[in-house]
């Protein structure tokens, strides 16, 4: 079986010729969890962009190809690509109040999508979303499906984009720190629910944090990135049982533990560092070589 | 989240005044013919510079007095409301689409189209416009459609600044992004999730825009560049006004209060309707 997503040694630079994404490589198969973790600036977001097909217009993706679901992304044309990222995919994004439009009713923002691209009839596609709503254990439908997206707090709004994000089927939703913008409590809420869901409707998810906690408890692979590089990639059982990277090391070096808040808690090694950077300078030496 | 909404709830007292003067001034207008007490243009030497009612000397029937030919300023007014409405709807409304559309593509689209549009803008604002309007009408020829085209050709600059910024903001918000994955043409994008959110803001600019409308067709009328020179203008009747000051100063200073009246009140109400329009303030 092919796997859901399958990204092979893509690059993507800036117009100064610098290099985003590293000759990312990474694969997601149906019904896994991939966590994808790095600090603030790997190109996590990058990476989730690209695949959905809205890199800003100051990227360029220069090598590497993109499959979904074996369909090779980058030879469509981009009529069949939206089409086909729109049909499989979904997006849970960061800021859940950005992420709906402030002058239409939670309602219709949910229905829309479902009768206008997907051709729905109205009913269905309002059975369905009240069924999604359910799921994400919203317990009064009606006020919300009726509210401006103003109105209702940050974790509700989270709940409504997890609730359109599985309601057409999706084979594959990236997940981009869907609970960052949160406060601790509800944080956990949303990840269980997002764990739930998944389960459920078994959707690959590429999900995107910084947070190695999240990573434990929700993906079953992770990648982790460094400056558009994937340095190591592993189950996660296996990561944490025993990282291979001296920079994934650092980082759970870096997580804080419950047990003992402090002790472990260290900043990443200077050494660790000097040896990423000589790590990234050789590998854009040898990528720079073919081209030019 | 119900105490920031609160303080919308009612009608505030600003848009029940300028709502209210602009209704009675348009609805004055619309009825000319019923509600003016005279003929706007009838003389009657015997009547001329008659004071208003309250100042001795004053005739029945004559409420603000009369100009220097004897004519009713009141109804000279009501009927002078005509000509201002209609250049202030259709200059407003002209104005509104060139440069809405124009701020909506230069935001949305950005690139290209943005860098032509936003120069040409640079290069429309460096004209005074009074002078540019002027110079349009002498060339365009009097009339109503060249008032009307002349305000428009002038201002679209002001929606297309401003809707443009608004449009910019709302293509960067992750709604628009998400859009575009679900699987929503471009154009469709722009007017069906980005359009209603500038919507409050381009209610509020045509709202100006009709203050400001009128304010050039009263200056055009001034410098006699407007109208056929028989219908009463405001700005027809203010430049006579000058002229008779000394003798008559009602004449002036009645049709400069109805109009700065109507400006400001376009203004307050356009002020007011958007925050009434705008989801988030409503
Ligand atoms: N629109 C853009 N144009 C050019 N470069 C960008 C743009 N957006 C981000 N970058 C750069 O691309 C790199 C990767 O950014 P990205 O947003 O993918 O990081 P991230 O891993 O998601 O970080 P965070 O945890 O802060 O979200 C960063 O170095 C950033 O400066
Ligand atoms: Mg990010």
């Amino acid at each position: 079986m092919s796997a859901c997503l399958d990204i092979r040694d893509l690059s993507a630079v800036l117009p100064n010729g610098q290099r985003v994404l590293r000759s990312v490589s990474l694969s997601v198969q149906p019904g896994e969890v991939r966590a994808l973790v790095g600090e603030s600036g790997a190109g996590k977001t990058m990476i989730g962009k690209a695949v959905l097909g809205v890199l800003p217009s100051s990227v360029r993706i220069v090598e590497g190809d993109m499959l979904l679901e074996g369909e090779d992304l980058g030879r469509l044309e981009p009529k069949a690509r939206r089409t086909l990222i729109g049909a499989r995919t979904a997006l849970i994004p960061q800021d859940p109040l950005t992420a709906l439009n402030p002058s239409r009713r939670i309602g219709s923002q949910m229905t829309d999508r479902l009768v206008r691209i997907l051709g729905w009839s109205g009913e269905r596609a309002d059975t369905r979303i009240r069924q999604l709503l359910d799921e994400v254990q919203i317990r009064d439908p009606d006020r919300v499906l009726k509210s401006y997206p103003h109105e209702l707090s940050g974790g509700m709004r989270q709940r409504v984009l997890i609730a359109a994000a599985f309601a057409a089927e999706p084979r594959l939703i990236v997940a981009d720190e869907p609970t960052t913008a949160l406060d601790v409590t509800v944080q956990k809420q949303i990840l269980r629910l997002i764990a739930q869901l998944q389960r459920d409707h078994g959707t690959a998810i590429l999900f995107v944090t910084h947070d190695l906690g999240v990573v434990a408890k929700i993906s079953q692979k992770v990648s982790v990135l460094y400056a558009g590089k994937v340095v190591e990639e592993a189950e996660t059982a296996a990561l944490f049982a025993a990282p291979q990277h001296p920079y994934t090391r650092a980082l759970m070096a870096a997580t804080p533990r419950y047990t003992d808040p402090f002790a472990s808690l260290k900043p990443v090694d200077e050494a660790v560092l000097a040896g990423l950077a000589a790590e990234i300078a050789a590998a854009d030496q040898a990528w720079r070589r073919p081209h030019g | 989240m119900d105490e920031r909404r609160a303080p919308r709830r009612g009608v505030s007292p600003r848009l029940w005044l300028a709502g209210g003067w602009l209704l009675l001034a348009l609805l004055a207008a619309i009825f000319a013919p019923l509600v003016a007490p005279q003929d706007p243009l009838a003389q009657d030497l015997m009547l001329e510079r008659l004071p208003p009612f309250w100042l001795d000397g004053a005739e029945p029937g004559y409420w603000l007095g009369t100009d220097s030919l004897g004519r009713d300023l009141l109804s000279r007014l009501i009927f002078g409301g005509r000509i201002a409405f209609i250049v202030a709807f259709a200059a407003a409304i002209a104005t509104c689409l060139v440069g809405s559309t124009l701020g909506l593509i230069s935001g949305y689209f950005g690139g290209w189209a943005d860098r032509i549009i936003s120069r040409i803008v640079d290069v429309w604002m460096a004209f005074p416009p009074v002078l540019f309007a002027i110079l349009l009408v002498a060339v365009l020829g009097t009339g109503l459609s060249s008032v009307i085209i002349a305000i428009a050709v002038i201002d679209w600059t002001r929606f297309c600044r401003v809707i443009r910024a608004e449009t910019m903001g709302q293509s960067r918000m992750d709604y628009v992004e998400n859009a575009r994955i679900a699987g929503y043409g471009r154009i469709g994008i722009m007017l069906r999730e980005v359009l209603p959110n500038v919507v409050p803001s381009i209610v509020a600019l045509l709202s100006l825009e009709m203050g400001i409308a009128v304010i050039v067709e009263a200056i055009l009328s001034f410098v006699n560049l407007s109208i056929s020179t028989d219908d009463p203008t405001w700005g027809g009747i203010i430049a006579e006004g000058r002229i008779s000051i000394h003798q008559a100063w009602w004449v002036l200073v009645f049709p400069l209060i109805t109009l700065i009246l109507t400006v400001l009140s376009f203004s307050q109400f356009g002020e007011a309707l958007k925050t009434r329009f705008d989801p988030v303030l409503r």
